[in-house]
């Protein structure tokens, strides 16, 4: 494996932390030049000017880790183009400075806990999925909450899943129950319908959310849909 | 008025503009703003039919003609709500405001209606505008940009104190419909740009106002769902989700009306087209037609002829006291209850 192909797989392990989706997916990395000598440039792009600084941060600080963290890697530099906050955002993670550092006076700290409330909502996303296709298997309410970890398949979506809640320090051991509500408490079997309605709905949110920016990263830079899955 | 199967539905679109964002336009030094602004806008235009896109120029700025064909000749709108839109740091003589919206609605008195706006961080300055604004436009609505900038504020919330001065202001002055954007780059960056709890908490404190959600909050659907299932003053405002959605993502389009009809209900969503974003015509004519694609969506409330009447017009027509011709009425029956679920009803402010 070339450098430059591990370089890309560490940028997979990147997620837009607002849509749950690979930056590599999303085709937010423009580019990633990797020099003879081991150095690495990654240019990042976004579907709008004017997308969110703080989650736009996020990506371009967790980018620049993600390659840093590669032994053959030596210099990283991580730009994101065509974005009214660019030249705040690079400095900052050029240095490996904080959001507040990037924004003085701006903000009333980093955004550990702006991650954590999207870590929350996509976990609940994903376990609505993996809900769902138990429920049209003909399993009741009892029998799905009375799943496990271990009862998951072994697919991306379960596998993500037990991914936030190692992240957001929920129980992800074997024997932890499979469907948890955001707070990490279980899902019980009499409130099952109505979770689920509520997960759904947030599943709703992020997948049209995604498929607008899909939609105007496309037309911003002109690219192809051939890579897009239709919705 | 619009006519598909032998059935009239009178058209109130509650979401409209007149804007100039040509270059001449442009403030100086902030040209890169100008012009990233509708060059955004443009990019969402690119989400409708392509034989509706418009070139950069013309969509810069468009004339009076244009206006009237897409909306009353072609666009089968019988009125429409301007929601002003100022940007003033970035546009001279502002991008789309009531003044500019007023010169045009004193042609059509009878079918353009001008809303205002306000903010709080302008204090007593403000609520004398505000006034004089009412007084001269006869504003009923308003619409709100909780993410506007000023002197280096990028936002505000309706929470803070000196907002209720403004929300009584309005009461007073017979404002009753309080249109609220939410959007990127509200202070402080570091929170979630598009929190809608501040709307929750002056939706219930003012129960005599109307809060229309514009963009039904996108893109947090699900916490102004679940906020507006609760709040019986909450509104969804359609504009982006029929324009942005409906042609480019039929799919997804059909999980948010279902979404939007099971916790919000037929009896509050309101139809916008957002022009000169998208032309109204293909959006009425598209809405009017249409259905879940398949089966698969049958867990969702269906939308009848009389659901399409009210999003269409009738709902807004209420809420800003227009008089509906007798055939394009629905045919008069007990109220019925709001369309929000039961299990709505249940909702706690937890998944």
């Amino acid at each position: 494996m070339t450098i430059h192909s591990r370089v890309l797989e560490a940028l997979a392990t990147v997620y837009d932390p607002e849509l749950d989706e690979p930056i590599t997916s999303l085709r937010f990395v423009t580019s990633c030049e990797v020099s003879a000598d081991g150095d690495v440039d990654v240019r990042l792009r976004l579907p709008t000017p004017q997308c969110a600084p703080n989650f736009a941060y996020l990506m371009a600080a967790d980018a620049r880790n993600a390659v840093r963290g590669l032994p053959e890697v030596r210099d990283v530099t991580v730009v994101l183009e065509d974005h009214y906050t660019g030249d705040e955002i690079n400095t900052a993670v050029g240095r490996g400075e904080g959001f507040a550092e990037a924004f003085p006076g701006e903000t009333e700290g980093e955004l550990d806990s702006l991650r954590e409330l999207f870590q929350r909502k996509a976990l609940v996303a994903r376990e609505s999925r993996l809900c769902e296709e138990l429920l049209a298997e003909g399993l009741t309410p009892e029998e799905v909450t009375a799943r496990r970890v271990t009862d998951l398949p072994d697919d991306p979506n379960a596998r993500r899943c037990i991914e936030l809640r190692e992240q957001l320090g929920i129980h992800a051991e074997h024997d932890a129950p499979a469907f948890v509500r955001p707070d990490g408490e279980p899902v019980a079997a009499a409130d099952l319908r109505l979770w689920l309605r509520k997960a759904r709905l947030m599943r709703t949110s992020l997948e049209v959310n995604g498929g607008i920016c899909r939609s105007l990263l496309r037309i911003r830079y002109d690219l192809s849909d051939a890579k897009e899955v239709a919705a | 008025m619009y006519e598909h199967n032998g059935e009239k539905y009178f058209v109130l679109d509650t979401h409209t503009h007149f804007w100039d964002a040509s270059p001449e336009n442009w403030v100086k030094g902030q040209e890169q703003f100008a012009e990233g602004w509708i060059n955004c806008f443009h990019a969402y235009q690119g989400l409708g039919p392509p034989e509706t896109h418009w070139p950069i120029e013309k969509f810069q700025k468009y004339t009076e003609d244009d206006f009237v064909t897409d909306m009353f000749e072609e666009g089968y709108v019988d009125v429409a709500v301007f929601q002003p839109t100022y940007l003033k740091q970035w546009y001279t003589n502002g991008f789309n405001t009531a003044e500019a919206n007023s010169k045009l609605a004193e042609k059509y008195p009878d079918r353009l209606i001008v809303n205002g706006r306000w903010d709080p961080r302008e204090g007593d300055e403000g609520l004398r505008q505000l006034e004089e604004d009412a007084q001269r436009y006869g504003h009923k609505g308003v619409k709100l940009y909780t993410a506007e900038w000023r002197n280096g504020s990028r936002g505000w919330s309706l929470k803070d104190p000196e907002s209720q001065r403004f929300l009584d202001k309005c009461k007073e002055l017979g404002i009753v419909n309080i249109h609220v954007h939410k959007g990127p780059t509200i202070w402080p960056l570091d929170k979630d740009a598009f929190d809608v709890a501040d709307v929750d908490y002056v939706a219930t404190n003012n129960p005599e106002l109307n809060f229309i959600v514009e963009h039904v909050g996108l893109p947090r659907i699900e916490d102004f769902c679940f906020m507006a299932t609760q709040e019986p003053n909450v509104y969804a405002g359609l504009a982006v989700v029929i324009g942005g959605l409906m042609h480019a993502r039929p799919r997804f389009f059909a999980k948010v009306m279902g979404e939007l009809l099971f916790w919000v209900g037929e009896d509050k969503m309101l139809f916008g087209a957002d022009y000169a974003i998208w032309e109204p015509k293909w959006q009425v004519e598209g809405f009017i037609d249409w259905n879940y694609p398949d089966e698969t969506f049958s867990d969702y409330p269906a939308l009848g002829v009389d659901g399409k009447k009210k999003i269409m017009g009738l709902n807004a027509a209420k809420l800003y006291g227009v008089e509906v011709p007798q055939e394009l009425q629905l045919p008069p029956e007990e109220a019925k209850e709001p369309a929000a679920r039961d299990d709505a009803q249940l909702v706690e402010d937890r998944a």
